[in-house]
């Protein structure tokens, strides 16, 4: 039995230690709006915060996840995450949708620890996170838009 | 993909978007009233499809089945029902759209839901059965979406006069509100829709003039599908969980043709949350309570395979192969004029070979789907369905029951780029199988998952391509002779739709954008050489014309350098009798600023195509330091017909361009003795935020019936980077991905 804080709730799961948070998440408790892409950290897909970091869940055990603080997009709350979304649906970034939740994720902790990012950190926070649409330049349209948002 | 041939065919290309004529395309109207809700579905006839292949025509009495494409709920909400999969193009959006603007309706109060499968109801009329592809969704649905849309408001118009007795013909409707001026009466549609289903199906319908359309063109109209990919709410196949659901991951030969000789599952058996290991005429499926332990599951599988039929060679023995076929006479897929005295004729003559690797789609949401066996013998899928006139016949066939047993529950894909329209259904047939072979132990429902590895190494692929192109030149540098083969898979050959797209040996979307030539060359030859492999092959955004526009454009950057001529003002002075490709190269290239100076170090480069019956043209900038090439900027027009929805078109010319560039960067697909050499993202290298150029998208103002925007952003990304690549260093790239050149 395993013991996670996931969105401020307290969730015990019966998995063996090495499942993956990703799949503890979607399989265990039908958490699905953290996604899989490719398994291996290549994606960013899976992205959650854990104690407030980008993290990519498909590489982080259920066991290594106790006693951490673990957000998903279906508990992202406050300032930062609202402009980040307002941002996405103001400028229509979405198109299938599917890295949308782990490209967020990045771009909400990306903004909680740098408001005002050039154009580099969001380079270096936002490589990571694969979009096979390439939707990348609405991407950093939005995250300056949610940066403005947040200037005001 | 069926696109070109059954495009131009079929669709009244120069029809104006006006109203239409029942002469021309007179149509039935079915309407049912349920639970108070007005439902109408416009049919039409075959005629006005009438080249199509074998499409149905739907005429007598109204449909009693659910043919839906509007809802118009007491709660006042508009659903419109996709007959086509939105993965990530924006048809769910699109559609509901020209619905929308012929009701009147306001945008607030419309929402999109996938209809069933049903090929009957729900046929792309460019097809004959259901299913997405070739850019056609909105071509298709054009002319039945308006009339559905307007037959809703006239029905709604007539309920109201009818409450009101008032003449219909004083009645307006603007924003979702029906009123009556004189009177001072108004309704909601939500108000009047139970009283509307109840109005006899108007037989006739006026359309809107485009000059009158309020959200047709409206450049700030939001997504349907905005908030929900935002907050993680929007469903994928990949996030279905039904009571009591399985998961099924499947071990597959890793050579393409091989089959399994002997399995030993003792191993996965013992793997907690393992339920079953079950074998398929596919392969070995592991099934278990979580995809984590089926994973684990068919890691210890040990499974001996019998590569007797198996391709064995490598992708560069391949290569090396088609190269050889490249200079031979292949089948005729053109001829124009005498080449082979042209050439003799000709005062240069300048020869280019160009080779196109494998290359996965690689949908961000890997392939999967959720199939559950039904007690009269069916089944019932949730799937990101895209060709559900394919995958019921073909489920059905499996299962053994009547492709109408098949129910398919259509969902958001998470990208296809092609993948998901296969003409095997391959994943869902699969399932099936799956499902199947444990029927015996219960019919739970079972989510075949595929692994990011699975779809890297699971074929499929844009085939691997080689062209030879020869040109003649006449002292001016004009082109006189054309000589082009073309060497690479057919995955028409062996498919139902070979019959329509395999014709005397040539494929027709593999010489797509080359056969036909735009360019005035007056001696053209065009041969086709199919190659054969057992490595499965597939449509890939925008098809032929990934390879085709590449070799053609590309080769011409080359022409005009040897003829010492400006790339526009040489592809200008060919595009005479064709003002649309004209048009769009003239506008990239002047909002580019063509011909202006650019800092050292950085170029430009220029292409144009049309494809899917849509004209784009780029001009893209690069800079190229210390023998690395970067894109810094991308500018694309494009014509595409009516602009139903100007930023959905700008979206998918950004992401075109992306995928474009992504893989002419670095995408290649490559073999070792019959072995996939990439898996996953490390080695299959997708593009990334930081390799993305700003993008600039031009549309052109068109009065005429739309075309698509799914694919034909893509053709001419890649060899617009590749001439300015030229331009910079004098070096032709003829050989992808870039990166085999050391440039990337
Ligand atoms: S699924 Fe975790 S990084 Fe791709
Ligand atoms: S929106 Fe489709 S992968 Fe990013």
């Amino acid at each position: 039995m395993v013991t996670l804080n996931i969105n401020g709730q307290e969730r015990k799961v019966d998995v063996p230690a090495d499942m993956p948070l990703l799949w503890v998440l979607r399989d265990e408790l039908d958490m699905t709006g953290t996604k899989f892409g490719c398994g291996q950290a290549l994606c960013g897909a899976c992205t959650v915060h854990v104690d407030g970091q980008p993290t990519r869940s498909c590489q982080l055990s259920a066991a290594d996840a106790q006693g951490a603080k673990i957000t998903t997009i279906e508990g992202i709350q406050g300032k930062v995450a609202k402009a980040v979304q307002g941002a996405w649906q103001k400028l229509d970034v979405a198109q299938c949708g599917y890295c949308q939740s782990g490209q967020i994720m990045a771009a909400v902790s990306l903004l909680s620890q740098t408001p005002d990012p050039s154009d580099g950190d969001i380079e270096a926070a936002m490589d990571g996170n694969v979009c096979r649409c390439a939707t990348y330049v609405r991407i950093k349209a939005a995250i300056k838009d949610a940066a403005q948002t947040l200037k005001a | 993909m069926l696109h070109r041939r059954i495009l131009e065919s079929a669709a009244p290309a120069t029809a104006a978007a006006g109203p239409a004529t029942p002469s021309r395309r007179g149509f039935l109207l079915g309407a049912a009233g349920i639970g108070g809700a007005l439902v109408v579905a416009a049919h039409l006839p075959g005629e006005a499809f009438a080249a199509g292949p074998a499409v149905p025509a739907v005429v007598g009495p109204p449909d009693p089945r659910p043919n839906l494409f509007v809802r118009i709920a007491p709660d006042n909400t508009v659903t419109v029902l996709i007959k086509h999969l939105d993965k990530g193009q924006g048809i769910a959006t699109g559609l509901s759209t020209i619905v929308a603007e012929e009701l009147d309706a306001d945008w607030a109060q419309v929402r999109s839901d996938f209809a069933p499968a049903d090929s009957k109801l729900y046929p792309n009329h460019f097809f004959g059965l259901q299913g997405t592809g070739g850019s056609t969704a909105v071509a298709n649905s054009w002319d039945e979406l308006r009339m559905a849309g307007a037959a809703a408001r006239a029905m709604l118009v007539a309920a109201a006069a009818a409450q009101w007795k008032v003449p219909a013909g004083e009645i307006t409707v603007a924003k979702g509100v029906v009123s009556h001026a004189k009177s001072g009466k108004s309704a909601s549609f939500g108000q009047l829709a139970e009283a509307a289903s109840k109005q006899p199906v108007p037989q006739k319908v006026a359309l809107k003039d485009p000059s009158k359309y309020v959200l047709i063109g409206d450049g700030k109209l939001h997504r349907l599908d905005h908030v929900s990919k935002t907050d993680g709410t929007a469903v994928f196949a990949m996030d279905i969980r039904r009571p009591g659901q399985l998961t099924a991951v499947m071990a597959r030969s890793p050579r393409f043709g091989g089959t399994v000789a002997s399995v030993d599952d003792k191993a996965a058996r013992a793997v907690p949350g393992v339920v079953d290991v079950v074998r398929t005429p596919v392969g070995v499926a592991v099934l278990a309570k979580n995809t984590w332990a089926a994973m684990k599951g068919r890691d210890a599988l040990k499974i001996t395979w019998d590569d007797s039929k198996a391709e064995k060679r490598g992708s560069a023995q391949i290569l090396a192969e088609y190269r050889d076929l490249a200079r031979k006479p292949g089948a005729k897929a053109a001829r124009k004029g005498d080449v082979a005295a042209a050439f003799k004729g000709a005062a240069k003559v300048v020869e280019a070979e160009y080779t196109f690797p494998y290359l996965a789609h690689a949908p961000m949401e890997p392939l999967n789907c959720v199939v559950q066996l039904t007690k009269d013998g069916g089944a019932e899928f949730w799937a990101g369905s895209q060709f559900q006139g394919i995958e019921q016949p073909t489920v059905a066939a499996i299962l053994g029951c009547k492709p109408e047993q098949v129910k398919i529950n259509t969902v958001w894909a998470g990208g296809s780029f092609g993948r998901r329209a296969t003409p095997n259904a391959d994943y869902m047939a699969e399932a099936a199988l799956v499902a199947q072979a444990y029927k015996a132990k219960g019919t739970p429902p079972i989510h075949l998952v595929w692994t990011r590895e699975d779809d890297i190494k699971g074929g499929m692929y844009r085939p691997l391509f080689v062209h030879r192109v020869k040109a003649g030149l006449d002292k001016d540098g004009n082109i006189v002779a054309w000589d082009q083969t073309i060497v690479g898979q057919s995955f028409m050959a062996g498919t139902p739709f070979a019959a329509m797209m395999l014709k005397d040996g040539v494929d027709a979307t593999a010489v797509e954008g080359a056969a036909d030539m735009e360019y005035a060359v007056p001696n053209l030859a065009v041969d086709y050489q199919m190659g054969t492999s057992p490595v499965t092959t597939l449509w890939w955004r925008s098809v032929g014309h990934t390879h085709t526009a590449y070799a053609k454009e590309a080769f011409i950057d080359e022409l005009a350098l040897a003829a010492g001529k400006d790339p526009v003002e040489y592809r200008l002075a060919m595009l005479k009798d064709h003002p649309k490709l004209a048009n769009v190269l003239k506008l990239a290239a002047e909002k580019a600023g063509w011909g202006t100076p650019l800092p050292a170090g950085k170029a430009r480069g220029v292409a144009v195509h049309k494809s899917f019956n849509s004209y784009v043209a780029h001009v893209a900038e690069v800079s190229v330091k210390d023998g690395r090439i970067k894109v810094d900027r991308v500018v694309c027009a494009v014509d595409c017909g009516i602009a139903v929805n100007p930023d959905n078109i700008r979206a998918q010319m950004e992401g075109g361009a992306g995928w474009g560039i992504g893989h002419a960067l670095r995408g290649q697909v490559t073999l070792t003795d019959g072995l996939v050499d990439q898996a996953n993202f490390d080695t299959f290298e997708p593009l990334r935020y930081s390799d993305m150029p700003a993008v600039e998208v031009h549309i052109v103002p068109s009065q005429e019936r739309p075309t698509g925007v799914g694919e034909p952003g893509v053709p001419t990304a890649a060899p617009a980077v590749a001439n300015a690549v030229l331009k910079a260093t004098g070096k032709p790239l003829r050989d992808l991905p870039f990166a085999k050149a050391g440039i990337v």
